[in-house]
């Protein structure tokens, strides 16, 4: 079996902010960057499958320019077999159907039985990139997905899908689908220095895709919101804890 | 094209609340001139719903008969285009809800529909139309507009609008959308409800949340006890409970438990939008964070920058 997932080098802020000299962009010398939280958990998941099968293959694809290829190199030294990254122009500003678009273009031709998402991209937040592949693909999609029974013979999938206040949905889902993977499925194998060495003299492939021809959205510009800020406490830990106390203790809960 | 197409969500024969969030923000645009302003509901029986969904400002309620109750996204995904065809909205709008998440971005997909999800305000000029929402953990804010007229979806943040009410006289319709079920992937086998283990964070009136921010399991057993000393219920973030420290019952948020205490007690938590969808509404809120910029600082009343080890630490030898 073939198993795809998502994988997505996302940006973290540093404490300060500055954007581009067109106002359309944080300026990237205020950010760092790492592998998302959540797909890290979807490349886990697709390991556990494939070893659990016996069989097949993992493959990563991220839509970016060559600076993912470290996220990409981190998935193989996780234990994925194969990593592709795609690129068109119009990912210069990407947005999930932008973004989407030029996944599903790599990934269609790779017939895979399961593609895994994260739920969401945790700079982006957008919690809609999976769905929209699903889109393109026209292939079933489960969203939020905490669990994954494969069942390689009927060649279905059970899946528990959380709800809001953590209720389950237990769908089944024929395959090729697209599931879109929750935090908490498994807990992330740990990934030795060694593993990540040897990962780099592994090769990317890259792909380079038609664009979409049409955006989701344009950006107008960014802005750093208005804040209601809390009324801070200052001093030392001894000083700040009293001034808890007296705030815990002033309320009628305590 | 005109008018905006709200798909009303609900679960288990009840609406869901978000649905009266999007008539509110609908109202918004049917004011600012973009037209009509109807709801769709799909379900076999949607009666008993309507009364609650018949709201001042709703124009028409359409209802999309299809032989199944509980959600499913490939009936969304089948019968939507039907109803967008047919009515030509200007504007969908949709919760950026767990269900809508499984159909909304496959629609815009595949229909190449202008698209944003976890809106939090939406404007209208002249039927051109722009959204706000958060990047970086809500840190910057981003405009956007969506170009050449075509629908437009948008994915509006629960919470982020107040409910709609006050009655109104809407007409009900129904629509065919030929939905073929045998064509449906996915099929609904049950619902779990979450273990509670005795644990009911609904009924504290002081609550000592921690996040990651705590670091490792072996640390979990020090705000046990600081919980205990000051006579707060623990409770925490997700992370905690996705890494085993903590059951479910203890977590607060979206996926979690939401909570109302008079004091909520946030250490080490960054403040994620799901997080403070269940404790935003707490009547005191003192956040504790290494972190100055921490989002959680914008809903508290009190914050302290400093580590939360220390902290506790003190608290410890106060009380
Ligand atoms: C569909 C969905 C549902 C979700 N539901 C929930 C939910 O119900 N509840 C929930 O909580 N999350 C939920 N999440 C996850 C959410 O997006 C965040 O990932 C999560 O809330 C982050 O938890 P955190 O603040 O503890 O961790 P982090 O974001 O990692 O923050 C840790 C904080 O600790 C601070 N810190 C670190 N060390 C110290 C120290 N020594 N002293 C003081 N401060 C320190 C850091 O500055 C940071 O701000 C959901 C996500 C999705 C996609
Ligand atoms: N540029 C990208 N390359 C590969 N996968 C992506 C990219 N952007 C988003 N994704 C996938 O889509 C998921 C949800 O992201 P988002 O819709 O941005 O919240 C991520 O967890 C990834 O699995």
């Amino acid at each position: 079996m073939r198993i795809i997932i998502c994988v997505k080098r996302v940006a973290v802020l540093s404490d300060d902010v500055a954007f581009t000299d067109d106002g359309l962009a944080v300026d990237p010398d205020y950010l760092d960057f790492t592998l998302n939280e959540w797909d890290a958990c979807a490349v886990d998941e697709a390991i556990r499958i494939r070893d659990a099968v016996g069989e097949g293959e993992v493959v990563v694809v991220t839509a970016g320019d060559p600076d993912a290829d470290g996220e990409l190199r981190r998935c193989l030294a996780m234990g994925a077999d194969r990593a592709v990254r795609v690129w068109t122009e119009a990912l210069r500003q990407p947005d999930p159907l932008t973004v989407a678009h030029a996944l599903a273009e790599v990934i269609r031709p790779e017939e895979p039985d399961l593609v895994l998402c994260g739920v969401q991209s945790s700079d982006a937040l957008q919690g809609a990139t999976g769905a929209a592949l699903a889109g393109f693909l026209d292939l079933p999609v489960v969203a939020v997905v905490t669990m994954i029974a494969y069942d390689a013979t009927t060649r279905t999938a059970t899946v528990h899908r959380e709800l809001e206040g953590g209720m389950i949905d237990v769908v089944e889902t024929t395959t090729p689908a697209v599931l879109t993977i929750q935090t908490g499925i498994n807990r992330p194998r740990y990934v030795t220095f060694r593993a990540i060495q040897e990962a780099q003299g592994r090769d990317v492939a890259v792909q380079v895709a038609e664009p979409f021809g049409r955006r989701a959205y344009g950006i107008r510009g960014m802005s750093m919101p208005t804040r209601r800020r809390a009324e801070m406490i200052g001093g030392n830990p001894t000083e700040i804890a009293a001034r808890i106390l007296q705030i815990v203790r002033g309320s009628s809960a305590a | 094209m005109s008018g905006v197409l709200i798909v009303a969500e609900h679960r288990q024969g009840a609406l869901r609340e978000v649905t009266l969030e999007l008539i509110a923000a609908a109202k918004e645009l049917k004011n600012a001139g973009v037209g009509p302003l109807a709801v769709a509901m799909l379900g076999s029986d949607v009666s008993a719903m309507l009364g609650v969904v018949a709201l001042d400002g709703v124009d028409e309620i359409i209802h999309v008969p299809v032989a199944m109750d509980e959600f499913n996204g490939e009936v969304y995904r089948q019968a939507l285009p039907a109803l967008i065809r047919q009515r030509r909205p200007l504007v969908l709008l949709t919760g950026f809800t767990v269900d809508a998440m499984s159909y909304a971005p496959a629609l815009a997909a595949s229909l190449g529909l202008g698209f944003a999800s976890d809106v939090t305000g939406c404007s209208a000029q002249k039927g051109w139309l722009t959204a706000t929402r958060g990047l970086y953990a809500g840190k910057v804010q981003v405009q956007l507009d969506f170009g050449d007229g075509a629908p437009v979806l948008l994915m509006l943040r629960p919470g982020a609008w107040s409910p709609a009410g006050g009655f109104g006289s809407p007409v009900v319709t129904r629509l065919e959308a030929g939905v073929d079920l045998s064509q449906v992937r996915i099929k609904h086998r049950e619902y779990i409800t979450p273990q509670t283990e005795g644990i009911d964070l609904g009924t504290s009136d002081f609550i000592l949340a921690i996040g990651r921010g705590v670091g490792e399991k072996d640390n979990v057993p020090v705000f046990e006890r600081l919980a205990d000393r000051l006579g707060a219920t623990l409770a925490c973030s997700r992370p905690l409970v996705d890494s085993g420290w903590l059951p479910h019952a203890r977590q607060v948020g979206q996926s979690g438990a939401t909570v109302k205490p008079e004091l909520y007690l946030a250490l080490g938590i960054s403040g994620a939008v799901e997080h403070l969808a269940g404790m935003k509404a707490s009547g005191t809120i003192i956040a504790v964070n290494s972190d100055p910029e921490a989002a959680i600082f914008n809903v508290a009343h009190y914050g302290a920058v400093t580590d939360l080890f220390a902290l506790a630490e003190a608290l410890e030898q106060l009380t």
